[in-house]
């Protein structure tokens, strides 16, 4: 078995199912803007932000949010799993790929908050 | 004559690996392009390069011809030649040891983690463990593999991970077990496979589906260990 701190959770399958989930939210929340664009080719500004003051909306774009950032640890992770390790590089390979990570949490927390704060704010 | 351009590499002699341009006189006809290897050594003794069989058998030959893995015995000029061009290559991502010859130790350690053999604790029965032949069918397609290592060695997720990442050939193997009637240590088995790297570091390119020379499709095999994965979970 082969364990990792820095993945999502620990477990492969956890990793992928969150992965595969996370992805139809997105998808579902890309489908629903493309659709509201394509209804209202020539949308205003105060439609637009009727739309995303609707609190269904919110909680929908709070999860969209979320899962971007969940979406994006996967995947990034797998990136960087990939090219910089040990193996390839030696122990520069895994100072990169902390601080790389940590700095791709960090980049996710803050577009998290600043959406919560957009969104209700 | 036929171009051949030719991996070579001797640890001893080379600072470091070239190609060698060669031309094989094939008299016209459709050759394996282990033929054409044989007439090379003919020409150069150094040469050096796996193979037992010569006919698709024991994968020993297995290399990179034209930029694709597959085995040298069974692989015809006419299915890879482009332009009069052969390049010859070792399988990629593996070290190697001189030539064509590649040192397979970690292609090997996977396949050893994932226990390929039956275990079975109940008591052995007088003369054997019967399968149906439902449950024996569904072996078929599994047990086939000769551990030729083209594809896990055309897998990017192989050469990126090759210590972490089971690997095509090595998760066949496992699913093998795994489907088994008569193994009972499925549960063992699924628990070492449950993280990020042994299993789900397959994103499902497919490069061993299309290597395999026996026509064998780890994929396949690989998202039913997922499957199982995903039901002894839920
Ligand atoms: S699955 Fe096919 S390509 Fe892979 S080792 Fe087995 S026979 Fe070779
Ligand atoms: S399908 Fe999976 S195992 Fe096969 S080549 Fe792609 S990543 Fe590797
Ligand atoms: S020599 Fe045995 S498989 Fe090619």
């Amino acid at each position: 078995m082969v364990t990792a701190v820095t993945s999502m959770g620990r477990s492969g399958l956890y990793d992928w199912l969150m992965q595969r989930v996370t992805a139809v939210v997105l998808l579902a929340y890309t489908l629903c803007l493309g659709a509201f664009f394509v209804f209202n080719s020539d949308v205003t500004y105060l439609q637009w932000q009727e739309l995303m003051s609707r609190t269904p909306m919110k909680i929908f774009s709070l999860l969209a949010l979320i899962s971007l950032g969940i979406h994006a640890w996967v995947g990034l992770w797998s990136v960087f799993t990939d090219y910089l390790t040990e193996r390839l590089m030696g122990t520069k390979g895994n100072v990169m790929r902390l601080i790389l990570q940590v700095l791709c949490g960090l980049v996710m927390f803050v577009y998290l908050i600043w959406g919560i704060q957009i969104l209700w704010g | 004559m036929l171009q051949v351009s030719i991996y070579r590499y001797n640890p001893d002699t080379d600072a470091e690996p070239y190609m060698q341009e060669v031309e094989v006189d094939t008299g016209g006809k459709d050759l394996m392009v282990l033929d054409v290897l044989e007439l090379l050594k003919g020409q150069d003794p150094t040469l050096a390069y796996r193979r037992s069989c010569r006919e698709g058998v024991c994968g020993s030959d297995g290399m990179n011809m034209n930029g694709k893995n597959g085995l040298a015995c069974i692989m015809p000029l006419s299915e890879t030649v482009k332009g009069n061009k052969l390049v010859l290559r070792p399988l990629p991502g593996l070290p190697v040891i001189r030539d064509l010859v590649v040192d397979m130790s970690m292609f090997y350690a996977q396949y050893e983690k994932v226990q390929p053999y039956l275990q079975n604790d109940t008591p052995a029965p007088a003369i054997e463990r019967l399968q149906s032949p439902e449950d024996r069918e569904k072996l078929d397609g599994l047990y086939e593999c000769i551990l030729c290592a083209c594809c896990s060695t055309s897998c990017p997720s192989f050469w990126w991970n090759p210590d972490r990442f089971i690997g095509p050939a090595g998760l066949l193997q496992s699913y093998r077990f795994l489907a088994d009637s008569r193994d009972t240590a499925t549960e063992e088995r699924l628990a070492r496979l449950d993280d990020p790297f042994s299993v789900f570091r397959c994103h499902g390119i497919q490069n061993c589906v299309n290597v395999c020379p026996k026509g064998l499709n780890p994929t396949k095999a690989i998202g039913h260990i997922r499957n199982m994965l995903l039901s002894r979970a839920t």
